[in-house]
């Protein structure tokens, strides 16, 4: 029976896409977005059955082929579904997020040409981010990955006459492939070493190949594992846009708001996380591996912070605390405290999809203004945006007692405990990453919700809430923001909730050693107020309420004052600058060079029209000395008759 | 229907059409000789779903096999027969060919009697090359067939027209000059020229690699492998729609074809000793031709590089067998070369669905360049939602067909040796780059001029022929197994063959 409620929970979205895609017209806008919420509405409610089923009644999962895809020799490569506690957490999360998306929708896609093809591609995307997550193999997985992808690259292109925004979405796939190259390389490395394609074979011969090693580069042995868990990572980096691979994220937001809440924020963004704590059983074997997961994480959580505080466009602010706060995943991963990177997934995907809504709504009011300094003062005329903005912007921070505080700081506390080389700076990042948090996420309040109101008259006059549709999955992701990190911290981290699916060596356990001091939520609040990390949270609010509230002259006289820093800073380190100054126009002289070199003037220039040449010259050569006259024949045939015999005779001889 | 000699059929029914149409259809009025082209096309795309049903894919032995006496005098036989091989190779000529036929309906207006016949008789040579047991009839049907293919460039190509066919004729005829002189000296070593009977012959090592590298001359040009690939891309921007479709899908999988059906099992000793040499050309292809092709400025010529380098992973495919045959791993083997197959389907109906989509633009707007579009998207929904289709098949999109060779391809080359994986992976990059690039430049962004703000959206027929093929390449690409399945047998019998030596 089971079995075919996850079929249903994988094939309702892409029947809602099928029908809101091809059919778009013929049912109209009220037919699309009805088809499509009910099909991930249905979704929706399976996998919470699901997840009833797997992780609180404690049912045995599923781990099964759906049908064959291909058989060669001894390989069969089988579509199939694996669920058990972390991805039934993965489908719940999913489809709650997606379906408050599609809701909000109606409301901000309201007046767009493109309604039907809009809802066509986020279930879409939903059918495809849970094919990704209820793999068993990774040919699927490969597949959900880049299907993902796919979907997001349409949806940032959406409005595909807007230059800014099909450049962003080439960028985004093209990032993304970098990655994915990484992550083939890294399954074909683990085909190669077990034989097998099914996670179950995989990790049941992981034990067996730890010692083995194969060449590397200049004359090195390379450990398998560790190889094959890096390249796994690699594609990691480029889906969950972790440095020097994040480059993309920022550029995303030129999609429309809903997407930027479902695919770059709250689930596709997340695969690469899922992905590494679902070869824990690997990740597990390698400490290297683990230890460059740890550093990028750390690298990316600070540096990436440090932009919000720059960017005037509200959604880009938004977008560069996602590639923060998905640094803490990493590092909380490279920590091997995956049940905690987990757990910060969820309750990130509640409080950053409501983020982004809220700041979808203010753009919907601001009539698609989006720069901050033509923003202020609209608590006064949208109350339920301001308070949910708010209480996003606490679980953000990690104020004591909302749901980003629970798993954010188990995910510094866990890396506090790592025993691993680098886990020092990694804690440093993570610390005053927290500062930093709290410093751009209220300056993004303070600036658009108080102060002076500093957008145009008609703007103004046209001020007021969004419609329900918009402001009430604010409410319904608000209530999660607040309540999930006090239900799950438990049993997420320190009970059995993720049984046998995620895996962690017994000497690096660092949430079984943060077990020890646990005494429950409550005490974990309570202990808060003599931490650091509470203390840089609030240091962060002071200074960001000082600056940007209290003397809003300031901050620009900062700015110039450290002119150097703030240069780098809003040029975004020079990255996009790199990639696309310098790589992606080497490529294209690297492209250019070749034809007009190797192809035009090399093969056909010289071997091709030069071999015609040559012909053209021996028959000239060959014309005139057929002149015509009989003698010269005559006398040829002679010579030719005479130089026959005494080769001949000489050779006789 | 074991009675009826099907392969003979499916030859010539198409050529004796053909012979019709060019004969009697051209006093008649063009509507008639577009249904009797497009009746005649039909039934032979019948004819091969039967084979296909009447086809045992639980052996490797040839099937629907006819013999007879051509040319006593020579010992040359009339002999036919498919494998799990060339089967699907015969099926996708035959569809391809209905829809060219399509393709060419009212956008042909010059001798359209002509253009039908030639297709048609040219059908008919290619499944006859692909079904072809006695090699001298092979090579029979492989010269024929350049001459439709030279008249339908030459006559209903471009301005430079006469370079392309030219280039075209002379790159493929010298390299098949030396094909014959390969089989004259086998049948003299084998007494036969039965190709099942020169795959036993046994051969010197000198002797396999000289005729390795005669093969090697005719099929590297066919495929078209670096660097004897700059005919391809003169050739498909001069030629018309329905000539480039054909001359991608199908005319370039006949080098491939080539290389498994002769070569390798001629020459196995030899072919294993230049793998790497073969390897090193196919990366060359797939890296090198894939940046020549991001700087394209011409959407035919942009979709010619990118199928050599797709074309790269085909020889890529095959030649990392040996390497994995020694290592006795037998399973990945057959992936690679069973994943070069695939790719060969796939490819066929990618690019033949990418030359259709250039063709849809090129008789609305009579532009090539991409610089000419932009905003396609606006005025054209539909063509930008098939087109979206193929250009991500055509960067190997999983769930596309475009996806499975590769994969495969890329999954058993990492155990040749980890590097040619890394590079066979660039493509990843590269092929999404050149192909998405074009898409953007083309499709997306503002409406680039009044004349792109005035194209109509492609019409029923044209909607027949892209969806065709967009269903072809979502159906294998989620489920590859029915193409895998046939192929098997066949293939594993080839690496048998393959692992023995001759000398």
């Amino acid at each position: 029976m089971m079995f075919q409620v996850y079929l249903c929970i994988v094939l309702a979205p892409l029947m809602g896409a099928i029908v809101a895609g091809l059919f778009g017209r013929a049912i109209g806008r009220a037919g699309a977005h009805r088809v499509t919420i009910g099909a991930v509405a249905i979704s929706t409610m399976l996998s919470a059955f699901a997840y009833w089923d797997v992780v609180v009644a404690g049912n045995s999962g599923f781990d099964g082929t759906i049908y064959t895809w291909g058989v060669v020799g001894d390989l069969e490569i089988a579509v199939g579904f694996l669920v058990d506690e972390l991805s039934a957490t993965m489908m719940v999360v999913v489809t709650f997020v997606s379906l408050m998306v599609h809701i909000y929708t109606i409301g901000y896609m309201r007046d767009d040409p493109g309604y039907q093809r809009f809802f066509s591609y986020i279930s879409l995307f939903t059918f495809a981010m849970l094919v990704l997550v209820m793999s068993n193999n990774f040919m699927q997985l490969f597949f959900g990955w880049e299907a993902v992808g796919v979907v997001s690259y349409l949806l940032i292109g959406f409005w595909f006459d807007r230059e800014s925004a099909v450049r962003a979405n080439l960028k985004a796939f093209l990032v993304n492939r970098v990655g994915d190259l990484g992550f083939l390389i890294g399954i074909a490395c683990l085909f190669m070493y077990t034989g097998s394609l099914q996670y179950a074979d995989v990790f049941d011969a992981a034990p067996g190949i730890v010692e083995s090693t194969m060449p590397g580069l200049w004359g090195a042995e390379w450990s398998v594992l560790t190889f094959a868990c890096i390249c796994l990572f690699i594609g990691a980096m480029g889906k969950s846009a972790q440095f020097p691979l994040h480059v993309w994220l920022p550029d995303s937001m030129e999609g429309p708001t809903p997407i930027s809440a479902l695919i770059h924020a709250a689930t596709m963004v997340t695969a690469g996380i899922f992905m590494v704590a679902r070869m824990s059983p690997l990740f597990e074997h390698s400490e290297t591996a683990l230890s460059v997961v740890l550093v990028i994480g750390a690298i990316t959580a600070l540096f990436m912070g440090l932009l919000g505080l720059v960017a005037h466009d509200i959604k880009r602010v938004v977008a560069y605390s996602t590639l923060s706060q998905l640094g803490y995943m990493t590092v909380g991963l490279g920590a091997s405290a995956y049940a905690a990177s987990i757990f910060h997934l969820g309750t990130h995907a509640f409080f950053k999809a409501l983020l982004f809504l809220a700041a979808g709504s203010v753009i919907i009011a601001m009539h698609h203004e989006q720069d901050m300094r033509r923003m202020g003062g609209l608590r006064k005329y949208m109350p339920i945006t301001w308070i949910t903005s708010l209480i996003g912007t606490l679980a953000l921070i990690g104020t004591p007692g909302f749901s980003g505080f629970f798993s954010k700081e188990s995910i510094i506390e866990a890396v506090h405990h790592s025993t691993l080389p680098m886990a020092g700076f990694a804690w440093l990042c993570v610390l005053s990453g927290v500062f930093v948090t709290a410093l751009y996420s209220f300056r993004m309040y303070f600036l658009v919700f108080h102060g002076a109101e500093r957008m145009d008259e008609h703007t103004r006059e046209h001020l007021h809430e969004t419609p329900a549709v918009v402001t009430v999955p604010l409410v319904l992701l608000a209530i999660p923001s607040m309540a999930v990190g006090w239900i799950f911290v438990e049993p997420m981290l320190y009970g059995s909730h993720f049984g046998e699916s995620i895996q962690v060596d017994a000497g690096r356990d660092v949430l079984a050693a943060m077990a020890a001091s646990w005494h429950g939520a409550a005490a974990m609040v309570r202990h808060a107020f003599v931490t650091a990390p509470f203390w840089l949270a609030l240091g962060g609010f002071v200074v960001a309420w000082f600056l940007w509230f209290l003397r809003p002259d300031i901050p620009a006289r900062i700015a110039h004052a450290f002119g150097a820093v703030h240069t780098v800073l809003t040029r975004k380190y020079y990255f996009d600058d790199l990639y696309e100054s310098v790589l992606a126009a080497f490529g294209r002289g690297v492209g250019s060079g070749l034809w007009r070199v190797g192809d035009v003037r090399l093969i056909d220039g010289f071997m091709v029209n030069g071999s015609a040449r040559g012909v053209g010259w021996l028959s000239g050569v060959v014309r005139r000395i057929q002149t015509g006259l009989l003698y010269h024949y005559a006398f040829a045939m002679i010579l030719g008759l005479l130089l026959l015999v005494s080769l001949f005779v000489m050779v006789r001889l | 229907m074991t009675g009826l000699p099907l392969l003979s059929l499916l030859v010539w029914t198409p050529i004796v059409g053909g012979l019709w149409v060019l004969f009697a259809g051209v006093g008649r009025g063009p509507s008639t000789v577009r249904a009797v082209a497009l009746v005649v096309s039909l039934a032979t795309f019948v004819l091969s779903i039967f084979l296909w049903a009447g086809f045992d894919a639980g052996t490797h032995e040839m099937q629907f096999v006819e013999r007879a006496v051509w040319i006593s005098a020579f010992d040359i036989h009339y002999h036919l027969g498919v494998d799990g091989i060339s089967l699907p190779l015969v099926l996708l000529t035959t569809l391809m060919t209905v829809l060219v036929v399509l393709a060419g309906w009212v956008v042909i207006e010059y001798r359209p009697a002509h253009y039908m016949a030639a297709f048609l008789i040219q059908e008919g040579l290619m499944v006859g090359a692909f079904s072809a047991l006695d090699s001298i009839l092979f090579y029979v049907f492989w010269e024929a067939l350049l001459i439709p293919m030279f008249l339908i460039i030459g006559i209903w190509g471009g301005p430079r027209r006469i370079y392309a066919t030219v280039k075209f004729f002379l790159y493929t005829f010298l390299g098949s000059v030396l094909m014959l002189v390969a089989l004259l000296y086998l049948y003299s070593e084998a007494d036969s020229f039965a190709i099942l009977d020169l795959h036993h012959v046994p051969l010197g090592f000198t002797a396999q690699v000289l005729v390795f590298i005669a093969f090697l001359a005719a099929f590297a040009v066919k495929v078209p492998m670096w660097p004897v690939h700059t005919w391809l891309p003169d050739a498909h921007v001069e030629a018309p729609t329905g000539g480039s479709v054909i001359l991608a899908a199908i005319m370039l999988k006949l080098g491939g074809y080539g290389f498994v059906r002769l070569s390798m099992p001629i020459a196995p000793d030899a072919s294993a000793e230049l793998a790497m040499f073969m390897i090193a050309l196919s990366l060359v292809a797939i890296v090198y031709v894939g940046f020549v092709a991001l700087a394209q400025p011409d959407m035919k010529k942009l979709i010619a590089y990118s199928s050599i380098s797709h074309m790269g992973f085909v020889t890529l495919g095959f030649f990392i067998a040996f390497s994995l045959m020694e290592a006795g791993d037998a399973t990945s083997a057959a992936l690679g070369v069973e994943g070069a197959l695939v790719q060969m389907i796939s490819h066929g109906f990618i690019s033949g669905a990418l030359f259709l989509c250039v063709g849809v633009m090129y008789d609305r707007l009579h532009s090539r360049m991409i610089g000419d579009y932009g905003g396609v998207a606006h005025p054209m929904p539909i063509f930008a939602t098939f087109m979206m289709l193929f250009s991500l098949a055509n960067s190997g999109l999983p769930g596309t067909s475009g996806f499975v060779g590769e994969f495969m391809v890329i999954l058993a080359s990492f155990k040749a040796g980890a590097w040619i994986a890394v590079l066979a992976a660039t493509t990843l990059v590269l092929g999404a780059a050149y192909t998405l690039w074009m898409y953007k430049r083309v499709v997306y962004g503002p409406v680039a001029s009044d004349g792109v703000a005035a194209l109509s959206d492609i019409g029923r027929r044209e909607f027949v022929i892209l969806g065709v093929l967009a269903v072809m390449v979502l159906a294998f690409g989620l489920w590859p197994a029915p193409l895998l399945e046939v192929m098997e047998p066949s293939v594993e019998h080839l690496l048998e063959h393959l692992a023995r030596s001759k000398l």
